[in-house]
């Protein structure tokens, strides 16, 4: 098949892809590809290329491109190629154009033509590679121009151009929903169509269509339920069947839009009841793609009306996932959790262990959404702990995206659910130092905010507690070096505001910081504005105190230097700050009120108080003010510019062919055009048709007026609709965190292998101990325990491990006595009293719970029968033999037909595909397919023919180029 | 929706690119780049999943190929690794034994295949049968059109010598 008649290309383009695959760097890479783009420059501007060279050269530029490189010079070659009569080469260029250009590219005006053309072809193949490109290229302006044939196209009686012309349509509504409103209809026709293919793809446009406006498809519930209940007994053709699987992909888009269709509306939800739970029953939980269906069903569980079977069989679901070694299940279980927890919030306290150990785990991607789980789940009762664990992973992290996220989440909690504003000053005070220029500036304002208005109560000692707290651990944190700006402009704000408010320091030592703040950070305006600003302040409530102020040297010179600075903003603050300072106390204490950022201050909209002064102005001959509004000869501008904006977007293209012209023509057109014009009129249409193509083909960038003017339009409107561009959403990464993730990366790592030793090498011996730790986090995350308790057991966190000796821990297996003792220096929580609700029962179960729970631990650790310990342990050892059970038929079945192609039999993908699973430690996917086996057969031959083509182009493994083949044979 | 598909090589050599969502040349290469960053060095028992930049990656190593495809934040990872999957045991029907060196030579072949898989970042075809008999029928169509043309280039210069 594919590869038989060799690789159907020149010896030119193997060796260069050869001659990639032997490049030892990337720059020895990318200087192959500049030396291919200008043989390829050179080349394809030849003359009289015959095509099939031709053809090459442009399966060479994508090549170019692939690799990372501009390959623009050739597109309109691709373009070209597109016009070709000769199915292969058409298909090539479609291929080639479909890779190269954007949906707004300009050369797409030159390809419509042609897919217009295609689409009528009489030949379904030219059809399908059409919609392919309409699918990727049209956009919304040519929409029009190929809308009416795609829409016919639905009725095709070919299913795969039915199905690529639902996914146009689809597409289309996704670019511009305006243009296709009319033809939603058409979806709801094709759903019951009788190809289950063109079924499937019908999903997808009315999954979109559903999230949009669910209340309109409100019918259709009954409908998807019973092609959902045909699907998973089997009555699609045994061709849909995936791993012994009744079409899956098919069963997992039904079950979104049920999703979507049963939220919120119990009638619809309980049509729906009976198949979901038949599926979760059916479900083969040993494969793949069984568990993505019944993770699926999990999620439409958690989003339609609660029913309580249902969530039952959800939650086991739940459990098996967490409990799987596969770190897939387990990441999907604790996503399943984040979504049943809004149900049935109990959920959560029977998985407290698992979801600790997910967020220890090494791997990272499973301790973000184990987070995340967190997040959902945070109450006043376990905000602390949960955002003190946030906030240590943040430090840890220096993927900017992901920081953002979580610090934003930290805030979030906090101000949402901050016990004290202690602990909310003390939280913001470390998010902003580690994170601060990735908040939300407005986060920032909060703070000072809260930090002026106190906490609502009419205390006044506790805010200047609170300010004096706050002052101090700023005059603390100041000091450090590369602290982000944000966070530098609260500090100033607040040592401006509140540094010398309880007299404990002194204004020349406030004014001290100050200076070196702006000193450390001469570069950033914005702090220099605050710091000035912060200086003002204090030398204003200095001066209202009655005392005498003395202005540092450093003060001195900083105030001289904002003098003469570029910014007019900092210039105006320090020539105010001098004006201050020659005030008398009276004049001060008005200007500069002591604590008065809250209070509100009026505003006189209307300058009542220049009225005055504009009527002697008047009197004394100006002009008076004329409002904007009233002002004749402005106005044009404006309304000029909205004018041509109107005209430009008015102005449609045109997608038909021109009309043939008309012998009455405009009075203005001379009468020589006319006859030329006249004598035209008699031409037959086809043969117009024709010329028009031929010329659009041969020159495509032929400038006839007309061409010119539409594409000139086109530039005028892309400026208006043209999408933006992909833009990266990350900020670029501070440069006062680097030090800190440097530090920082060493502790991680220490922490990481400390306990991934732990869990690999003695875990069983260990088991209680760190279950001991484990199950006083899991109390403070799920248990309403008490506050006080909380903070101790998160400050404790790790004290038990490294204050036990290692004999001791050898003991504690054994010996249930010793253990207690190791337990009872674990601070016993003592009950709340504040908490008097729900949590107040709860708290007190849950104090004795864990010792409970530990005891039933020890005492029955030699039978290991205790939930816990037996699943880890018990899972842990059938589940390797069954591995190696797998592995070794696997190896007999995957490698004996391909002994026969000599070295060559594991470079095939699919044995290193049955190796993988296993390497990987699930046994999900190790059963290959009988039919798979099957094939093997004759595919020794295949590869063996490979391998004998690969050789003789001199590609061979033992050359001078092991890298390319050395993974395959490994 | 699925934005990108990429076939990297272990040693952070790109085999496949399809992009479904915009992305500029430039943005590409970043991608590719930060991505082999993330993919490559990750252990064998971690999950398949990584987040990155809002959206979710999923890929798997086929021997010394990884397969990574980007999704949005709520779809289902598990799905997609199974589309993975399918995409690769069409690609063995149709090569027979597939290796990465087929994929490098015919990387076009790969494409065309990918088309019938997928359009517009989503799963058109579910059944592999249906796929190969399309693939199948494109690639007897090009035989025949070869032979016509070669045909009729023989009459062509048949008819004018």
């Amino acid at each position: 098949m594919g590869s038989q008649g060799g690789f159907g290309q020149s010896k030119e383009f193997l060796d260069l892809i050869k001659s990639i695959g032997e490049a030892r760097s990337k720059a020895e890479e990318d200087r192959i590809v500049l030396h291919e783009i200008e043989t390829l420059k050179r080349r394809i501007t030849e003359p009289d290329i015959p095509k099939r060279k031709m053809k090459e050269y442009i399966i060479r530029l994508v090549y170019v491109e692939m690799l990372g490189h501009d390959a623009s010079f050739g597109y309109i070659h691709a373009v070209k190629m597109t016009h070709d009569d000769n199915i292969h080469l058409k298909r090539t260029g479609y291929l080639a154009v479909t890779l190269f250009l954007n949906e707004d590219h300009d050369l797409i005006i030159l390809i419509v033509n042609t897919i217009q053309k295609d689409l009528k072809s009489d030949n379904y193949l030219v059809v399908c590679a059409a919609l392919n490109v309409v699918c990727k290229l049209i956009n919304e302006e040519t929409i029009p121009a190929v809308l009416p044939q795609v829409v016919e196209l639905l009725g095709h009686q070919k299913e795969a151009v039915r199905k690529k012309a639902v996914m146009a349509l689809h597409r289309f509504y996704q670019r511009a929903p305006s243009s296709v409103n009319h033809l939603i209809s058409n979806f709801r026709k094709r759903l019951c169509d009788n190809d289950p293919g063109v079924m499937g793809a019908t999903l997808c446009p009315l999954y979109d269509l559903i999230t949009i406006d669910v209340n309109a498809y409100k019918d259709l519930v009954a409908s998807f339920a019973s092609i959902l209940k045909q699907v998973a007994e089997r009555r699609l053709p045994k061709s849909y069947d995936y791993h012994q699987m009744p079409a899956p992909f098919i069963q997992i888009k039904l079950l979104k839009i049920l999703a979507l269709l049963g939220s919120g509306d119990k009638k619809a939800s309980e049509q729906m009841y009976t198949i979901v739970g038949d599926i979760m029953r059916k479900c083969d939980s040993t494969s793949n793609i069984g568990n993505a269906v019944l993770y699926e069903c999990i999620c439409c569980i958690s989003s339609i009306h609660p029913n309580p079977k249902l969530l039952e069989s959800a939650a086991d679901a739940i459990a098996k996932f967490l409990k799987s070694d596969s770190h897939n299940l387990k990441y999907l279980g604790i996503d399943a959790l984040g979504r049943l927890i809004k149900l049935s919030p109990e959920i959560a306290e029977q998985h407290q262990l698992a979801v600790i150990d997910c967020l220890e785990d090494p791997d990272d991607t499973l301790k973000r959404k184990t987070f995340e789980l967190l997040y959902k789940m945070t109450k006043s009762s376990n905000v602390e702990v949960i955002v003190d664990r946030m906030i240590d992973y943040m430090i840890n992290i220096n993927d900017s995206h992901n920081k953002t996220e979580i610090a934003s989440r930290c805030v979030e909690l906090a101000e949402q659910f901050a016990p004290s504003n202690q602990w909310f000053i003390q939280t913001m005070n470390r998010v902003f130092e580690h994170a601060g220029d990735l908040v939300n500036p407005k986060v920032a304002h909060n703070l000072m905010r809260l930090i002026a208005e106190g906490f609502g109560e009419e205390d006044d000692t506790a805010d200047s507690q609170l300010r004096s707290s706050a002052v101090e651990s700023y005059l603390r944190i100041v000091v450090e070096p590369k602290l982000p700006s944000t966070f530098l402009q609260v500090i100033c704000w607040v040592l401006g505001e509140y540094g010398t408010a309880d007299g404990k320091y002194s204004a020349s030592y406030i004014t001290g910081k100050l200076c070196d703040v702006a000193e450390a950070y001469s570069t950033d305006d914005t702090v220099k504005a605050y710091a000035i600003s912060a200086l003002m302040k204090i030398y204003s409530f200095e001066i209202a105190a009655g005392r005498k102020v003395d202005v540092l040297p450093e003060c001195q010179s900083f105030i001289e230097e904002l003098l003469a600075s570029h910014s007019t903003d900092l210039q105006q603050r320090a020539y105010e700050l001098q004006a201050i300072l020659g005030l008398d106390a009276n004049v001060a204490t008005n200007i500069m009120p002591m604590d008065a950022s809250c209070e509100d201050i009026e505003i006189d909209r209307s300058l009542s108080f220049l009225n005055g002064y504009v009527q002697q102005s008047i009197e004394k001959g100006a002009q008076p003010y004329i409002p904007e509004s009233e002002r004749s000869g402005m106005t044009d501008v404006s309304s000029f510019r909205s004018q041509e904006l109107h005209e430009v977007s008015s102005h449609a293209l045109r997608f038909e062919a021109y009309e043939l012209p008309k012998p009455v023509m405009p009075s203005r057109v001379s009468p020589i055009e006319q006859s030329s014009s006249n004598e035209l009129v008699p031409a037959p249409e086809p043969s117009y048709h024709a010329e028009m193509h031929q010329v659009a083909s041969s020159v495509p960038s032929v400038s006839d007026p007309g061409s010119l003017e539409l594409k000139l339009k086109l530039d005028g409107v892309q400026r208006k609709w043209g999408r933006p561009t992909y833009s990266s959403a990350a900020p670029s990464t501070s440069n006062a965190d680097i030090p800190k993730i440097q530090n920082g990366a060493p502790q991680l790592d220490a922490v990481s292998s400390s306990s991934s030793k732990a869990v690999s090498y003695d875990s069983r011996r260990q088991q209680v101990e760190i279950s001991a730790e484990k199950q006083k986090l899991a109390a403070s995350l799920f248990g309403g325990t008490s506050k006080s308790h909380k903070r101790q057991s998160s400050g404790s966190q790790k004290v038990p491990k490294t204050n036990i000796p290692a004999a001791e821990k050898s003991h504690v297996a054994k010996n249930a006595t010793s253990d207690t003792a190791v337990l009872e220096r674990t601070p016993q929580p003592p009950p709340d009293l504040l908490d008097l609700d729900e949590s107040a029962v709860s708290s007190s179960a849950q104090s004795v719970d864990p010792f409970k729970q530990l005891e039933g631990l020890l005492d029955l650790n030699q039978d290991t029968s205790t939930l816990t310990t037996s699943d880890a342990s018990a899972s842990g050892a059938p589940d390797v033999m069954s591995l190696y059970g797998e592995t070794t038929l696997n190896v007999q079945s995957g490698g004996v037909p391909n002994l026969l192609p000599a070295g060559r039999d594991e470079a095939n993908l699919l044995s290193g595909l049955a190796g993988t699973p296993n390497r990987n430690g699930h046994g999900e996917n190790t059963v290959t397919n009988p039919t798979q086996q099957l094939n093997k057969g004759p595919n020794a031959k295949e590869s063996l023919e490979k391998d004998a083509l690969v050789r003789q182009l001199g590609v061979t493994p033992t050359g001078q180029n092991p890298n390319l083949f050395r993974d395959l044979l490994g | 929706m699925i934005h990108f598909v990429l076939l990297i090589s272990r040693q952070g050599k790109v085999r496949l690119t399809k992009w479904y969502s915009p992305y500029p040349q430039k943005e590409r290469t970043k991608v590719i780049r930060e991505l082999s960053g993330l993919i490559l060095p990750r252990g064998p028992k971690l999950c398949n999943f990584v987040e990155w930049r809002g959206f979710k990656v999923v890929y798997r190593r086929y021997a010394s190929l990884y397969f990574c495809m980007c999704i949005n934040q709520d779809d289902n990872e598990l799905e997609i690794l199974e589309i993975i999957h399918h995409y690769v045991e069409i690609l063995d029907r149709y090569f027979g034994s597939v290796c990465e060196l087929d994929l490098i030579f015919n990387f076009h072949k790969a494409y065309y295949i990918l088309d019938e898989l997928l359009i517009a970042g989503e799963l058109q075809e579910s059944s592999k049968k249906t796929v190969a008999r399309h693939i199948a029928a494109q690639d007897s169509l090009v035989e025949t059109a070869k032979e016509q043309a070669s045909s009729l280039s023989n009459i062509i210069a048949e008819a004018t010598k």
